[in-house]
C-alpha cells in the first residue's frame, strides 16, 4: 500500500519513467525479433534435407548429371536441381528471392509450402508458369494469371512469367515471399543463347530417408565427386542456411549489442529516478527506522517500488511489441520474410525488466538501509 | 540580467550521481548514433576509394557485379582495340581483362566460411591500380600457381597469409605476397595470374575489362561507343561509380537501421533528462522564488535551466563521441549483400558526423529541458517563496 502511494507521489516522474521503460522494452523486443528474422531460414529448415553445392563457392554451378549420381547414393530419396535467378523486378529496389526449381520433386520435398491442387496443376502444365508466396503476391498486388517480367542479372535478358499459383506457409516460420519457376524453362532458354552454360545446376536439394544419417550420406555424396572437375560440398539445410547468417555476422552482432545498449540506457534513467526518489525521502526513511522498522524493511520498500514500476511498464511494453512488430514486418516486406515475436523474446523482455528494476533499486536501497537515523532526520533533499 | 554560468555548473555538480546517470544515458545514445553513421561512412569511403575516376569498368549489360558478368574473348578484344585508351610507359595499352570469381574460405578466427573475391590480373592490372603495393613478399610469377592476398584477406582468412596455401579449383595456390591497397576494396581480394585462373576455373571468357581513359573527359563518348556496338552486349561505367554503387544497399541499410534505432533510444534519454530537470526545478523552488524576487527575469530563469539541460546534453555528447572515436581503430569484415563477397572496412569519423552527433546530443538536452525550464520560469514569486 505504502509502495503504491509512494509510486504516485511524483505522478509526472513515474509516468515519464514508465514511458521510458515501455519504449526501451518494446524496442528491445523489436531488435531481438530482427535478429530472429535473420535466423528464420535456418530455423525453418528440415533435418531430412541436404544441400549439395560446388565446394569452391556458390557461384560455381554443378553439372546436371550429378543429380543421377546423387540419387544412387544409399539413403537418398529424391533430388531436385535449384538455381538462384537474381532477377530484377522493375527496379533494383524490389528485391525478393527467385529460384528456378525442378518442380514436382522440389515441391514434394517442401510439404510446408501449401498450394491447392488446381493451382499446382496449372503451374505444372505451364512451362513459363511461376509460383509466389502469399506475402510477396500481396506486396506487389499480383493475381493469378498476371504476367511478371524479370530482368536477369546472372542470366541476361528479360524473362516473363505467368503467375500460376500463390502458396501459403504451413506455419508462420515459413518464408512466404519467394518466387519459384521451372528450372527446365531456364535451362532451355540459357542453352539457346549460351550453349556452354546449359545443363548446369546452382545446387541440389537432396531428401534423405533417415535424418539420423545426414552426416554419412553427405560424406558419401561428396566422396562420389571427389577429385572431379567440380567437387561438391554437402551439408544439412540448416548448416547451409547458417553459413549465410555467418557471412553477415558482424551486422548481427552489432544489432544484438545495440539491443542491450537500450536496456543500459533505460537502466541509467530508472536508476536516476530511484536515486532521486530515495534522496528526497531520506528523512522519511529515518523516521520509519526511528519507529522501529528494520533496515531491511526500508530497503525492501525501495526495491518493491522499483520492481513494481519496472514490471508494470514492461508488461505494457511487451503488449505494444506485437502490433509494432507486425507493422515493422509489413513495412520491411520481403526483406524480412519471416517476422514474428518469439516466446524467447518475451521471456528476455521480462528478464530485462527484472534486471533493470533490481539494479535501479540497488544503490538507493543500500544507502537508505545504512542511513543513520540522526543523519536521515537532518537530511535535506 | 542573466544568471552566471557558474551557477548552472554548480547545480549540475551538486547532484553528481543524477547528473552522471542522465549524461551517461545520453552518451550511450550518442555513441550508438555516431558509430552507426561512422560505419556507413567507412563503408562508402572504402568503396569509393577503390575506384579511380579515369578507369572504366566494362561488364555485361544487366550484370551488377563483376562476378555476375561475363565478357568473352572476342568482345574483350573489341573493347581493347577501341581508340581513346591510355598507353603505359612501355607503349602497351592500359587494359586489363580479368576473370573474377568467388571462393569460400574459412575465417581465421571462427573457421566459418565466407566468400572471397579471386581476381585474375595482368601486369596492366597493376598499372591501372597504382594504390596497390606489395608490403610483404613478392609478385606472383606469370604462369604459375602463385597468388598474392590483400591485407584484410591475409589476416582474416585461413591459408591466405604469406607462404601459406589456399586450395581452390582442385589446385593448391601458394601465397607469395601480401599487398596493401590503401584501405580500398582490393584489400579484401586475392590476385593471381589471369590466364592461370581461366584454366583452373575452366572459363572461356573474362568477367570484366578495365581500361584507363587517355582523356578523362571523353568518358561519355567511349561509353556510347561501347554500348552502341551491336557486337558487344556490354555496359561501361566509371570505376568510381561502379564501386560507389556497390556500397549503396549496405550503407543505406546501416544508416536507416542506425538512425531509427538512435531516434527511438533518444526518447529514453530525453525522458531521463526531463526527469532530472523536473527534479532539479522542484528541489529549487524556493531558490527560484528568491532569484525572481532579487530581480532576475523569467527569461533569465528559463535560460539558466535550458543551459543546464544543454550542458547535460553536451556532456553526454562529448563522452559518447569520445567513445565512438575509439571505434576507428576497429576494422569490420562482413559480407556485402550486393557483391555477395566479404569486404573489410573500418569506422570513419568525419567532421560531419562529429557535428551531427553533438547536435543530436544538444537537441536531446533541449527537448528534455524545455518543459521543466518553462515550469520554472512560470512560477509566481509568492508561491515559490512560500514553497520553500
Amino acid at each position: 500500500m505504502l509502495v503504491l502511494r509512494n509510486l504516485f507521489r511524483h505522478k509526472l516522474r513515474t509516468i515519464l519513467t514508465a514511458l521510458g521503460i515501455v519504449v526501451a522494452i518494446a524496442s528491445f523486443g523489436i531488435l531481438r525479433t530482427i535478429v530472429d528474422a535473420w535466423y528464420a531460414g535456418a530455423n525453418a529448415s528440415n533435418s531430412a534435407r541436404l544441400v549439395t553445392r560446388s565446394s569452391v563457392s556458390l557461384v560455381f554451378p554443378l553439372p546436371l548429371t550429378y543429380a543421377q549420381k546423387i540419387r544412387q547414393v544409399d539413403g537418398v530419396e529424391s533430388v531436385a536441381a535449384v538455381n538462384w535467378f537474381g532477377g530484377v523486378y522493375i527496379t533494383e529496389r524490389n528485391f525478393f528471392p527467385q529460384f528456378a526449381i525442378q518442380a514436382p520433386a522440389y515441391l514434394a520435398m517442401y510439404p510446408e509450402l501449401l498450394l491447392d491442387d488446381a493451382e499446382r496443376k496449372a503451374f505444372d502444365t505451364d512451362r513459363k508458369g511461376a509460383l509466389a508466396g502469399r506475402k510477396l503476391a500481396e506486396q506487389y498486388g499480383w493475381k493469378i494469371g498476371d504476367t511478371i517480367p524479370l530482368r536477369g542479372t546472372i542470366f541476361p535478358g528479360t524473362w516473363t512469367f505467368t503467375l500460376r499459383g500463390i502458396y501459403d506457409g504451413a506455419d508462420k516460420t515459413v518464408d512466404q515471399s519467394t518466387f519459384f519457376f521451372h528450372w527446365d524453362y531456364l535451362n532451355e532458354t540459357v542453352k539457346q543463347s549460351f550453349p556452354r552454360r546449359g545443363d548446369q545446376a546452382g545446387l541440389f536439394v537432396v531428401r534423405i530417408r533417415d535424418p539420423g544419417q545426414a552426416a554419412s550420406v553427405s560424406q558419401a555424396v561428396d566422396a562420389t565427386f571427389a577429385n572431379s572437375l567440380a567437387e561438391t560440398l554437402t551439408e544439412t539445410e540448416k548448416a547451409f542456411q547458417l553459413s549465410f547468417v555467418a557471412m553477415t555476422e558482424a551486422i548481427l552482432v552489432a544489432i544484438q549489442a545495440v539491443s542491450y545498449v537500450v536496456i543500459l540506457i533505460i537502466m541509467a534513467v530508472m536508476a536516476n529516478t530511484m536515486a532521486m526518489t530515495a534522496r528526497e525521502r531520506y528523512g522519511e526513511y529515518a523516521t520509519l527506522k526511528a519507529l522501529g522498522f528494520s533496515s531491511l524493511f526500508v530497503a525492501g520498500l525501495i526495491a518493491a517500488e522499483s520492481m513494481g514500476l519496472a514490471l508494470a511498464a514492461a508488461a505494457f511494453g511487451i503488449a505494444v511489441t506485437f502490433p509494432l512488430a507486425n507493422a515493422f514486418g509489413d513495412a520491411m516486406g520481403s526483406l524480412f520474410p519471416v517476422f514474428y515475436v518469439s516466446q524467447e523474446t518475451v521471456a528476455l523482455q521480462v528478464g530485462a525488466a527484472l534486471v533493470v528494476g533490481l539494479v535501479a533499486a540497488a544503490v538507493p536501497a543500500w544507502n537508505a538501509a545504512r542511513v543513520k537515523i540522526v543523519d536521515g532526520l537532518r537530511a535535506v533533499a | 540580467m542573466t544568471l552566471p554560468l557558474s551557477y548552472v555548473i554548480r547545480n549540475l555538480a551538486a547532484r553528481r550521481l543524477t547528473t552522471a546517470l542522465t549524461a551517461s544515458g545520453m552518451a550511450l545514445v550518442v555513441y550508438v548514433f555516431a558509430t552507426v553513421l561512422m560505419l556507413a561512412a567507412g563503408l562508402e569511403r572504402t568503396l569509393v576509394a577503390t575506384g579511380s575516376d579515369d578507369n572504366v569498368v566494362v561488364i555485361r549489360k544487366g550484370a551488377q557485379t563483376e562476378v555476375q558478368s561475363g565478357v568473352d574473348r572476342r568482345q574483350a578484344a573489341i573493347v581493347e582495340s577501341l581508340p581513346g585508351i591510355a598507353t603505359g610507359g612501355d607503349g602497351r595499352r592500359l587494359v586489363s581483362k580479368e576473370p573474377v570469381v568467388l571462393i569460400s574460405l574459412p575465417k581465421r578466427d571462427s573457421g566459418k566460411p565466407s566468400n572471397v573475391v579471386i581476381r585474375g590480373v595482368t601486369p596492366e592490372g597493376f598499372a591501372l591500380r597504382p594504390q596497390v603495393r606489395i608490403v610483404d613478399g613478392r609478385l606472383p610469377r606469370p604462369g604459375t600457381a602463385e597468388v598474392i592476398a590483400g591485407r584484410s584477406v591475409a589476416s582474416g582468412f585461413r591459408g591466405a597469409g604469406r607462404d601459406e596455401t589456399v586450395r581452390f579449383a582442385t589446385r593448391d595456390w601458394t601465397v607469395v605476397g601480401v599487398f596493401d591497397a590503401g584501405r580500398t576494396g582490393f584489400d579484401s581480394e586475392i590476385w593471381g595470374d589471369g590466364e592461370q585462373m581461366l584454366q583452373a576455373f575452366r572459363r572461356q571468357g573474362f568477367s570484366s575489362v578495365i581500361f584507363k581513359l587517355a582523356d578523362g573527359a571523353r568518358f561519355d563518348e567511349m561509353k556510347a561507343a561501347i554500348e552502341a556496338d551491336p557486337r558487344l552486349t556490354l555496359e561501361a561505367k566509371r570505376e568510381t561509380r561502379f564501386y560507389a554503387d556497390q556500397s549503396e544497399a549496405l550503407a543505406k541499410f546501416i544508416t536507416y537501421l542506425g538512425t531509427s534505432i538512435s531516434v527511438i533510444f533518444s526518447i529514453g534519454a530525453i525522458i531521463g533528462a526531463m526527469i532530472t530537470m523536473y527534479a532539479s526545478v522542484a528541489a529549487r523552488t524556493g531558490e527560484i522564488g528568491t532569484l525572481r524576487a532579487l530581480g532576475f527575469s523569467r527569461t533569465a530563469i528559463l535560460a539558466a535551466f535550458l543551459v543546464e539541460a544543454l550542458l547535460l546534453g553536451l556532456a553526454g555528447g562529448i563522452v559518447g563521441l569520445a567513445g565512438a572515436s575509439f571505434m576507428q581503430a576497429i576494422s569490420i569484415s562482413t559480407m556485402n549483400f550486393q557483391t555477395f563477397a566479404e569486404l573489410a572496412f573500418s569506422f570513419a569519423l568525419t567532421p560531419g558526423i562529429a557535428a551531427g552527433s553533438l547536435g543530436f546530443a544538444l537537441a536531446m538536452g533541449f527537448i528534455g529541458g524545455f518543459l521543466p525550464a518553462a515550469r520554472a520560469a512560470r512560477m509566481k514569486i509568492v508561491d515559490a517563496l512560500r514553497a520553500a
